[in-house]
């Protein structure tokens, strides 16, 4: 299974990655994707937008099924990455490069509430059968 | 406990990713969707399809049976191997399944039902064999698996891996199938492309699907069986039809016939019926990407998609969508995905057939 151990993640299969500033950035694990198949549409949020934590802020799209993705904290969206959105495939290709937007969170503290590498293997163990 | 085809080992050693499909263990990918789409299209896909029941129906009376029982005219069928699509309707006019007929003989018509509806089917079946008197006996044959060979190199593939087979493929037309033995081969297929639907005993299936690799056959999944029959316009029962639904407005009137006086379940209910809605084409001109359920909003009033996906071929998305009549293909509407309205265009499908782009 493919779960950095340097990245936190979230119960609804997003990953987070802590800056140096303290912003967030965030995109889909590898167990996400491979869940969901081809990737042919992204839709991020914009620029500017500010998230509730856990509120539905973009979605990607497999040939097979549409999923939405959750803000991991409350924040502020500073910047979406057009990329992906123009090569979902990216996501399939290497999940943890293909980031998705970047948080800047509201409260530094909530990045604690996450969980590390140790506890998302745990729960996509239980999620297997 | 779900339920394997005789190749469920065979999927399982070739990495596949299993779902469960209807109640069976199915393969949805060996690896990526598009890719394989993208093989039918131009070499040569393998699909498992055991999954479909093969029913045999046998006796004197089987013509005079399948004229009652279904809404196509089996008296089409008048050359050994011929096959006919047809629905098989309710007495209000709704479709308990679609299914494909072949005739062999007088005292034998093969029919193949979808997995899904099978065990509703033969217990209908069996209900009017008797009711009617006809003393027919009906064989399901789960001791056959059923592998459809399917793409432009899809002939080439199959004469490598069943030598002197070419003696059958050389002559049979599509819509055509020859039987030898308990071998079953049939150039039927749900893809848009040239192939062939094969059905041999269980037990010699894995060897048969290798022996279709080693000629240079891709396995592919029912993720990709499912874009390559949107593409070619193809009905999926349960989505764009089902018992609550008239083929009328399914876009299947050219599979009903009420040209000649024959009496079958349903007709009553059909002729009775107004036909108010139908089966159209979309192409989505925004970005996104259209699914089942979606409503779609046109000058006429409100529809629904009943199949949407992304099309490999076409790299964008399209959708049967069921609508009010008098929506004309070039025409535009809106479909509601999420809390946006998108543009569409109505379009006349099938959107893909034999490897090229019908629909612009």
């Amino acid at each position: 299974m493919n779960i950095p151990a340097d990245l936190k993640y979230t119960p609804s299969h997003e990953w987070v990655r802590v800056e140096a500033d303290g912003t967030l950035t965030v995109g889909i694990t590898h167990h996400a994707q491979d869940l969901l198949g081809d990737m042919v549409f992204i839709e991020n949020p914009a620029a500017g937008r500010t998230l509730a934590k856990g509120e539905e802020c973009a979605v990607v799209e497999s040939v097979k099924a549409a999923s939405d993705v959750y803000a991991p904290v409350a924040g502020e969206v500073i910047a979406a990455n057009g990329e992906v959105e123009s090569s979902p495939e990216a996501v399939n290709k290497d999940a943890y490069s293909a980031w998705m937007f970047k948080l800047k969170p509201a409260n530094a503290g909530d990045v604690a509430e996450l969980l590390d590498a140790a506890a998302y293997q745990k729960l996509v163990e239980s999620e297997a059968h | 406990m779900l339920k394997h085809t005789p190749l469920n080992a065979t999927h399982r050693e070739l990495g596949a990713k299993m779902v469960d499909f209807g109640g069976w263990d199915m393969p949805v990918n060996y690896g990526s969707q598009i890719e394989e789409h993208h093989t039918v299209r131009s070499g040569c896909g393998l699909f498992d399809v055991s999954h479909m029941l093969p029913l045999d129906i046998k006796g004197a009376n089987v013509r005079a049976f399948l004229r009652r029982l279904v809404a196509n005219n089996v008296d089409k069928l008048q050359v050994s191997g011929k096959a006919l699509y047809s629905c098989m309707l309710n007495e209000a006019g709704g479709v308990i399944d679609d299914l494909i007929i072949y005739f062999m003989d007088e005292s034998w018509f093969r029919l193949v039902v979808n997995a899904g509806t099978a065990e509703k089917d033969l217990a209908w079946m069996e209900k009017m064999n008797a009711d009617w008197g006809m003393g027919l006996t009906l064989t399901p044959r789960r001791d056959l698996a059923m592998i459809a060979i399917q793409g432009p190199d899809a002939t080439r593939v199959l004469n490598e891996a069943l030598p002197g087979v070419d003696q059958i493929t050389a002559n049979l037309k599509p819509f055509n199938a020859a039987a030898m033995g308990e071998m079953f081969i049939a150039r039927t297929g749900y893809t848009g492309e040239d192939g062939f639907e094969v059905m041999v005993l269980a037990k010699s299936a894995p060897f048969f699907w290798k022996a279709l690799m080693e000629a240079g056959g891709k396995p592919i999944g029912l993720g990709a069986r499912d874009t390559l029959r949107l593409e070619a316009g193809m009905n999926l029962y349960g989505q764009d039809m089902d018992e609550t639904t008239s083929p009328l407005e399914s876009g299947l009137a050219w599979t009903v016939d009420l040209r000649t006086e024959r009496d079958f379940i349903g007709r009553k209910a059909l002729e009775a019926s107004e036909v108010t809605k139908q089966l159209a084409g979309l192409l989505l001109l925004d970005k996104g990407v259209l699914r089942g359920h979606q409503k779609v909003h046109t000058k006429n009033g409100d529809g629904e998609i009943t199949s949407g996906t992304f099309s490999p071929t076409m790299q964008q998305s399209i959708a049967l969508a069921r609508i009010p009549l008098g929506i004309a293909p070039g025409e535009e509407v809106e479909v509601e995905i999420r809390d946006k309205k998108l543009k569409a265009k109505v379009v006349k499908y099938p959107f893909v057939r034999n490897g090229k782009v019908l629909t612009a």
